[in-house]
């Protein structure tokens, strides 16, 4: 490692990392609550990023990034409730959850 | 970059890989917690305790219990015959490497441009919650409706329908 590697790009490179997993599990996988999951790694990923620039950024005390990702880590709560609900509610109807066979609306 | 940097990045890239890998779905939960877990410590370590303890607080307290409460609920653990992948997982699996290369390529020649400041941030809990009150009073408000909204609604969305009733089995999902 050279010694003029700044740390913010291994923060951000995870964070590439960790999106990239997240969008190829909501993208392959069947089950419905897979593909939540998927969702929220890629919100966790946004969130890291933030973070890091806050962290790293000119000007920490204005807490911009910070207060960013606290307000993305309610609005992620948020969906989650709602999603998973929907979920246990198509299940109800459908009796599963599998994605491949929701296909009544298919045009 | 610190020996603790590499322990926290490899956890929370380990939880996460195996979160979307494995096929069991309560062990894709679990392993979303041991990245979530991860996650929260690289925020620690980034000097962000406040954000660090909501993540704890709210992903591994709230969002990773729901989640498992949602596959039980739905008899997901159950594995599929037929695979747990969809019928063209190619797709998506090169649309993800693309996104990844497109993203690490752009970090990685911007290097030199991002910022790199040195002190360490001294921001207190109390700094944190005049800001709140003062700068983000509006957005905490709307952040406030907005999880009364989605309260309301997850509960009329699970809440039981007389109408579609099909079985007695559904009576206790209905409790949710």
């Amino acid at each position: 490692m050279n010694p003029t590697f700044n740390p913010l790009t291994g923060y951000l490179l995870v964070a590439a990392l960790l999106f990239a997993i997240g969008l190829a599990g909501a993208l392959t996988r069947r089950n419905a609550i897979l593909v939540l999951i998927g969702i929220e790694l890629m919100l966790n990923a946004a969130n890291l990023n933030l973070i890091a620039f806050w962290r790293y950024g000119p000007h920490p005390e204005a807490l911009t990034g910070m207060m960013f990702a606290i307000f993305s880590i309610a609005v992620a709560a948020a969906e989650a409730a709602v999603g998973l609900g929907l979920v246990i509610q198509i299940h109800r109807h459908a009796h599963t959850t599998d994605l491949d066979a929701m296909n009544r609306m298919k045009g | 970059m610190s020996v603790v940097f590499y322990i926290i990045a490899a956890l929370s890239v380990a939880g996460a890989l195996a979160a979307v890998l494995l096929k069991n779905t309560v062990h894709c939960a679990l392993a979303l917690t041991v990245a979530f877990a991860g996650l929260a410590l690289m925020f620690l370590e980034l000097d962000a305790q406040f954000a660090g303890f909501a993540q704890i607080l709210v992903y591994i307290g709230a969002v990773a219990i729901l989640v498992v409460f949602a596959i039980l609920l739905t008899r997901g653990s159950e594995t599929p015959k037929d695979g747990v992948y969809s019928h063209s997982p190619w797709v998506g699996l090169v649309l993800a490497a693309g996104v990844f290369a497109v993203l690490g390529w752009a970090v990685l020649h911007s290097a030199s441009f991002l910022p790199h400041e040195t002190t360490q941030p001294t921001v207190t809990v109390m700094d944190i919650g005049n800001a709140l009150m003062n700068r983000y009073v509006l957005p905490l408000e709307i952040v406030a409706l907005l999880l009364t909204a989605a309260l309301i609604g997850a509960v009329i969305v699970a809440m039981h329908d007389k109408a579609t009733q099909d079985g007695p089995t559904s009576d206790k999902e209905g409790a949710r």
